[in-house]
C-alpha cells in the first residue's frame, strides 16, 4: 500500500512513535518520516539534577537520529505550519512534505516572555528556570555562589511539563543546602497556582505534609502576573507579593508556534485537541497528537507518552486499515518525584483514579505516596530505561500502558 | 449531594457549590451566586465573561482557565482579577453554573 506517515517532533514521544511505527510496518508497506529542529536529544528528566551538581549537562545530551531505527527518514528543519486541507507540512526555509497519517509530536514551547518582567532585570543573574540546559546550568552556578536569603521556587501557571518537578525541586533545595552546612541561613519557599502542592486531593496532602515536614513554605493560589527582578518580588494578578534573592520559575508552557500558524490545527494554547482515548484529531482523523503537543486532561511527562504510544500505534494501523480504532488510553500517569536524602516517592494515576497510596505495579512493588530508597533508584534507573527501553519503543516488563489497578489502597480524604 | 436555592429553585451542587447540572441555572440567580463571591454589582463586563464561561462549557465540558479566558473572552487577565478578584476561571465558574473548571494536571 505504501503509505507515508510524518511524526513532527523527535523528542521522547516521536522518537518512540517513529520506532514502534517500523516495527509494525516494513519499508515497503510504509515511509516513516521524523522531523526536528535540531539534532541534540536532551534527557529532560536529568534536567532537575544539574542545579545541584547532581548531573553533568553534557551526559544528559545524545544525537536525534541516532535514536531512531534504521528505514526511518530523519529530515533536520524546522516546521513553519501544516496545511491539513492539503495534507502538507510547509518548513521554514522552504520546502514541504505531504503525508497520508500526520503525528504532532512537538512537545510543549517555554514562553518565559509572556510573563511580565520574568525575562528582563535579573534574569540568568537572580531569576532563572531549570526547564532547559541554559537555564539549568546558570541556576547551577548561581546555587554555588549562594550564601543564604530566599529562594523561592515558583510555577507561573499551568500546563507545565512534569508538574512535580518543581516540588522536587524544592525538596532537593532543601537537602543540598542541609549538605552545604547552611540550611538555618535559608528561607525556601514553594509558590503555586493551585490551592494545595499539587491537583489531586489525596496526592496534594502526601506532599504539602512532605514540605512542612522540610519547613518549607506553601503559598496557594498565586498566578504570577509580573516578576521584578530588581527588586527580588513576584507578584500575582490578585497583587500578593513575595519576595525573593533568588526565583526559580517554571515560564508559562504553550505548544509550538507554528501549531498557532496551522489553521485547525491547535487549542488557544497551542495545544492540539485529541480524543482523550484515541488521540485521533477532533476534526482531521488522518492528524494525531502524542506527548506534551496533546491537549489532554492528563499530565505532560515523558510516561505519559510512553504509555500513549502503545496505543497510538496500534490505532494508526487501523486507521490505515480503513477500521474503527479499538484502542483507549486510559490516562496512565507514573512519576517518581524526588524527595532528596537518596529517597523518592511514587505516584500512579490515570483520568479516573487519583494518585492513592499502596504498592506499583502490584501489592509486591514500589511503595506509593511513600518516600522509600527503591524508589530512588527506581529514579535513576528510568534514564538507562529511556534511553534503552523507552526510545526504542519497547515495552517495559510487567508496565502497560493501562494503569493498574493491583496494589492501590482506595481512601477517602 | 448538597443543595442550594437560587431565585426559590433548589439545585444540586458539590461539596465546594460548583453547579453539578448547569442546565438548571438561569440568569435570574447570577445575582446572588456574584454576592455569595464577594461580587456585588455584575457589570457588562462581567456578563461578558459569564456568558463565555457557559459557552465554553457547552463546547468543551469544561470551564476555560484563567490564562484560556484572558487568550479568548476579550477581557485581559489583570481586567479579570479585577472583575472575579478571588480567582477569575473559580469565581466566574460558580456564578455561570457551571461545574469547576478542571484545569491542568
Ligand atoms: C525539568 C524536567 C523534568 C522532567 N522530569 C520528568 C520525569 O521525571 N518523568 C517524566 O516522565 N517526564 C519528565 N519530564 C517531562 C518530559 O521530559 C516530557 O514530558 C517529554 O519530553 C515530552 O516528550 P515530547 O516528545 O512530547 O516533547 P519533547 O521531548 O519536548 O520533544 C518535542 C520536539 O519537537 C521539536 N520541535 C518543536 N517545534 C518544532 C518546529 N517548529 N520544527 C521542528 N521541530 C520542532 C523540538 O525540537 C523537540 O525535539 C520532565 C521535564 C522537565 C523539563
Amino acid at each position: 500500500m505504501s503509505k507515508h506517515i510524518v511524526v513532527l517532533g523527535s523528542g521522547t514521544a516521536g522518537t518512540l512513535t517513529a520506532n514502534r511505527l517500523r516495527r509494525m510496518y516494513d519499508e515497503r508497506e510504509c515511509r516513516i518520516t521524523v522531523v526536528d529542529q535540531d539534532d541534540d536529544h536532551v534527557y529532560q528528566p536529568g534536567l532537575l539534577f544539574v542545579p545541584f551538581g547532581l548531573a553533568q549537562p553534557h551526559g544528559l545530551v545524545r544525537s536525534r537520529p541516532r535514536q531512531l531505527h534504521d528505514g526511518i527518514d530523519y529530515r533536520r528543519a524546522r516546521i513553519d505550519r501544516v496545511d491539513l486541507d492539503a495534507d502538507t507540512v510547509h518548513f521554514a526555509v522552504g520546502g514541504w512534505l505531504t503525508y497520508d497519517v500526520l503525528v504532532v509530536a512537538t512537545g510543549a514551547a517555554l514562553l518565559p516572555e509572556e510573563t511580565e518582567g520574568l525575562t528582563g532585570p535579573g534574569w540568568g543573574e537572580k531569576v532563572f528556570t531549570f526547564y532547559d540546559l541554559p537555564g539549568a546550568i546558570g541556576l547551577h552556578h548561581a546555587l554555588e555562589r549562594f550564601e543564604g536569603g530566599r529562594i523561592v521556587v515558583d510555577v507561573a501557571d499551568l500546563p507545565v511539563k512534569c508538574p512535580v518537578a518543581s516540588l522536587e525541586f524544592a525538596f532537593l533545595a532543601d537537602w543540598y543546602f542541609q549538605r552545604c552546612g547552611i540550611r538555618d541561613r535559608v528561607e525556601l519557599t514553594y509558590v503555586t497556582p493551585l490551592d494545595g502542592a499539587f491537583t489531586k486531593p489525596v496526592a496534594a496532602k502526601a506532599l504539602s505534609g512532605l514540605l512542612e515536614e522540610k519547613s518549607i513554605e506553601l503559598v496557594t493560589e498565586f498566578t504570577l502576573g509580573e516578576v521584578d527582578g530588581t527588586g527580588g518580588r513576584l507578584v500575582s494578578y490578585d497583587e500578593r507579593e513575595v519576595t525573593f534573592d533568588v526565583a526559580v520559575v517554571v515560564p508559562l508552557h504553550g505548544g509550538a508556534e507554528y501549531v498557532n500558524r496551522s489553521l485547525g490545527l491547535g487549542d488557544e494554547l497551542g495545544f492540539v485537541p485529541v480524543d482523550q482515548h484515541t488521540l485521533q484529531h477532533l476534526s482531521h482523523p488522518n492528524v494525531f497528537a502524542i506527548g506534551d503537543a496533546a491537549g489532554l486532561p492528563a499530565s505532560k511527562a515523558g510516561s505519559v507518552a510512553h504509555f500513549e504510544g502503545e496505543v497510538l500505534v496500534h490505532n494508526i494501523g487501523r486507521f490505515l486499515a480503513g477500521q474503527p480504532l479499538d484502542a483507549s488510553y486510559d490516562g496512565h500517569t507514573n512519576c517518581f518525584v524526588e524527595t532528596g536524602f537518596h529517597k523518592a516517592l511514587l505516584i500512579d494515576f490515570n483520568y479516573e483514579t487519583e494518585p492513592l497510596p499502596g504498592h506499583f505495579p502490584a501489592t509486591l512493588g514500589l511503595p506509593l505516596l511513600k518516600e522509600s530508597h527503591a524508589n530512588h533508584l527506581g529514579k535513576l534507573a528510568f534514564e538507562w530505561l529511556y534511553w534503552h527501553n523507552l526510545l526504542p519503543g519497547r515495552e517495559l516488563p510487567g508496565i502497560g500502558s493501562a494503569m493498574p489497578e493491583r496494589g492501590k489502597n482506595h481512601v477517602h480524604v | 449531594m448538597p443543595t442550594a436555592t437560587y431565585d426559590d429553585t433548589v439545585v444540586p451542587v458539590d461539596d465546594e457549590g460548583f453547579f453539578t447540572e448547569p442546565d438548571q441555572w438561569t440568569e435570574a440567580m447570577a445575582g446572588q451566586l456574584a454576592r455569595e463571591q464577594g461580587v456585588e454589582d455584575l457589570t457588562e463586563r462581567h456578563w461578558t465573561v459569564i456568558r463565555f464561561m457557559r459557552a465554553e462549557y457547552a463546547a468543551k465540558g469544561t470551564g476555560p482557565t484563567v490564562r484560556v479566558l484572558g487568550r479568548t473572552s476579550g477581557v485581559s487577565v489583570k481586567e479579570l482579577y479585577q472583575l472575579f478578584p478571588k480567582g477569575p476561571a473559580k469565581t466566574a465558574a460558580k456564578i455561570a453554573g457551571i461545574p469547576k473548571p478542571r484545569g491542568c494536571i
